[in-house]
């Protein structure tokens, strides 16, 4: 069933709503069922979880026997950023990830945050599914406060992902929707997967398995599910970053989720007026490129890889 | 006066990007001044540019005090303003979200970073900034409670209000709050334009700035102290907001007293005309801010008004 988390209204005849799809049992429903919060779409570039969305709604359709609790689905916490291309909130320029837990005396942004928080309050677990951005691809992982590792780092483990990354706490990441739930007892995980305005159908099948088998280890689920792989497991001290030390054009000479040695060839950073190699860039220590640059304009400081020991 | 460039940074496509800084005087850092840090503050650079004026007018006077120096940096963010757009011009990331910087890091927190070194050692720091809504407020200094805030200090400057709010977690990555951290003594100043000059503010904010300087012994110069600014908390405001979106017809406007009850505004129908909502005062008070968005969101905050049955 489809119900409004909440709406707003635009100044020329129209209805900014977020949206849910709620699914239950066929047999109805006790009170004392579990639920699994889906969500994504909070930077509007980012859409590898709206065929997560879909493809899981399919699956559990098709089984609804084996649906033991509740499914929310919310395909879009910033609808009008996926319909206009926009990484954050349009008419405001602000950056959703950055209002929450919002406040419902506050602008628009601030209190659509709010009123999402409280629709996910009290769920299970709550999957808040990313796709970097238009810059970078990444493999199928879960990031994790440090703070949270305890609670969440079990859960993520049935996510059938590669990777997790337990990274340090920042106090600016306080705003986030993972953070603001989290410290309400709210547990959510982040999955980042994939590359911005694009959707990997492979790993989105990867992490439709993992979120059924997380599931079934809530009680959510009862059909089969498929055993997760083990993922990677590491902290901030056995990631490295590689950043452009000059501006240009990125051209990688490694592939994606790919072993380097140290001192392989990584890529180059082209001059196109010139005709010149205005930077060679190879691998400072031996590890798995787990981020790697998609956007090829680059920047002095721009990302270009990240390298997990 | 120096010019010097504070940080460079290279691009393929276009000009290299130069912070430049303007600096007066010799000796110990005593104040820096820093203009826009997003591409749409053309005021907070028109401000900086009659401030670099006057500058080298004083200094030519010699009214520059012995062992204090001077420095302004007009704009941080020149690809953007070039291109009129707010953040950073390839990833839309903010740069006044990234302080104190990291010069390994991405793109803006290498600008940051190339920033903060030249500007973290001074003994004063003022930034003109912005609000993120659409909007005018009473000229103001505005502080962030961080347990390093000098409200004393801030009034005088000699603006009306000396405006305090708590800060958020996303505010600790702001030049403000890192030059607090670093013990400089920062103040954000607030006037009633961003994407325009408004010549009146602007004038108000660069006298507060020179009064200020002059108090401190930076500078010689005589000028009107300005008022005795009264402090205010952003718990003490009153929000008004409405549920209605539409076009915002407004009424009553910035430092304008208001009775409670009277009309502020009102929200229209955009086709039919019809009024939606009647705006009204729920206080006596004085209006420090109001949107300006000809049409408006529902749960927009239309007007914040600092409560007082003092209305002359």
């Amino acid at each position: 069933m489809v119900q409004t988390v909440a709406s707003v209204g635009l100044p020329i005849d129209e209805t900014l709503m977020i949206q849910k799809n709620r699914l239950i049992p066929k047999k109805g429903l006790s009170g004392n069922e579990k639920r699994i919060s889906i969500v994504t779409g909070t930077h509007g570039d980012e859409l590898e979880g709206q065929y997560v969305c879909y493809e899981l709604q399919r699956i559990i359709k098709e089984n609804y026997d084996c649906l033991t609790g509740i499914a929310d689905i919310y395909p879009a916490l910033n609808p009008l950023g996926i319909d206009s291309i926009t990484r954050g909130i349009p008419g405001f320029d602000l950056d959703m990830n950055r209002l929450f837990p919002g406040s419902e005396n506050g602008s628009m942004p601030e209190y659509i945050a709010a009123k999402i928080i409280e629709d996910l309050r009290g769920s299970a677990a709550v999957i808040d599914i990313h796709a970097s951005n238009i810059f970078l691809e990444e493999i199928p992982q879960c990031r994790i406060n440090e703070l949270s590792k305890d609670t969440l780092v079990p859960l993520a483990k049935k996510l059938n992902l590669d990777y997790i990354w337990v990274h340090s706490s920042a106090t600016v990441l306080e705003s986030t929707l993972a953070y603001s739930l989290n410290v309400i007892g709210t547990p959510t995980l982040v999955v980042e997967m994939g590359v911005g305005m694009r959707i990997t159908k492979k790993y989105g099948d990867q992490l439709v398995d993992g979120i059924f088998s997380l599931m079934k280890e809530l009680g959510i689920w009862s059909g089969e599910v498929k055993p997760p792989k083990e993922p990677i497991i590491s902290d901030d001290g056995e990631v490295s970053f590689i950043n452009a030390g000059s501006s240009g054009v990125f051209l990688p000479s490694v592939e994606h989720w790919k072993n380097v040695k140290k001192g392989d060839h990584i890529g180059d950073i082209l001059n196109p007026l010139t005709g010149e190699v205005n930077e060679r860039i190879e691998a400072e220590k031996d590890g798995t490129v787990f981020t790697l640059r998609e956007y090829p304009i680059v920047s002095e400081g721009s990302l270009i890889a990240r390298i997990l020991a | 006066m120096e010019e010097k460039i504070l940080f460079e940074l290279c691009s393929v496509y276009r000009d290299n990007m130069r912070i430049k800084g303007y600096s007066f005087g010799e000796g110990e850092h005593s104040v820096c001044i820093v203009g826009a840090t997003r591409g749409n503050e053309v005021q907070q650079v028109y401000i900086c540019s009659r401030l670099i004026s006057v500058f080298r007018q004083l200094e030519s006077q010699n009214k520059i005090r012995n062992g204090k120096s001077v420095l302004v940096v007009p704009c941080v963010n020149p690809h953007s303003m070039n291109i009129g757009k707010r953040f950073w011009s390839t990833d839309n990331t903010d740069i006044n979200r990234m302080f104190p910087g990291y010069n390994l890091g991405e793109t803006t927190q290498r600008i940051a970073d190339g920033v903060f070194r030249n500007v973290n050692d001074f003994r004063y720091g003022i930034q003109f900034t912005s609000f993120y809504m659409q909007g005018s407020f009473i000229p103001h200094v505005r502080m962030m409670k961080t347990g390093f805030e000098d409200i004393e200090l801030a009034k005088d400057f000699g603006l009306p209000y000396v405006f305090r709010r708590n800060a958020k977690p996303y505010d600790t990555t702001t030049l403000n709050y890192n030059w607090q951290l670093w013990e400089t003594k920062a103040f954000s100043l607030y006037t009633n334009a961003t994407d325009r000059i408004d010549e009146e503010s602007a004038a108000e904010v660069i006298n507060a700035v020179l009064s200020f300087l002059n108090k401190r012994g930076i500078i010689e110069y005589n000028c009107h102290e300005g008022y005795i600014s009264k402090f205010i908390k952003g718990s003490q405001l009153v929000n008004v907001k409405t549920s209605k979106s539409g076009f915002f017809v407004r009424h009553a406007r910035v430092n304008s007293k208001v009775r409670k009850g009277e009309r502020l505004a009102e929200i229209t129908d955009p086709y039919s005309g019809e009024i939606l909502d009647k705006i009204l005062s729920p206080t006596n008070g004085i209006i420090f801010f109001h949107a300006d968005q000809p049409v408006i969101y529902s749960h927009t905050p239309l007007y914040r008004i600092i409560p007082t049955d003092d209305l002359i």
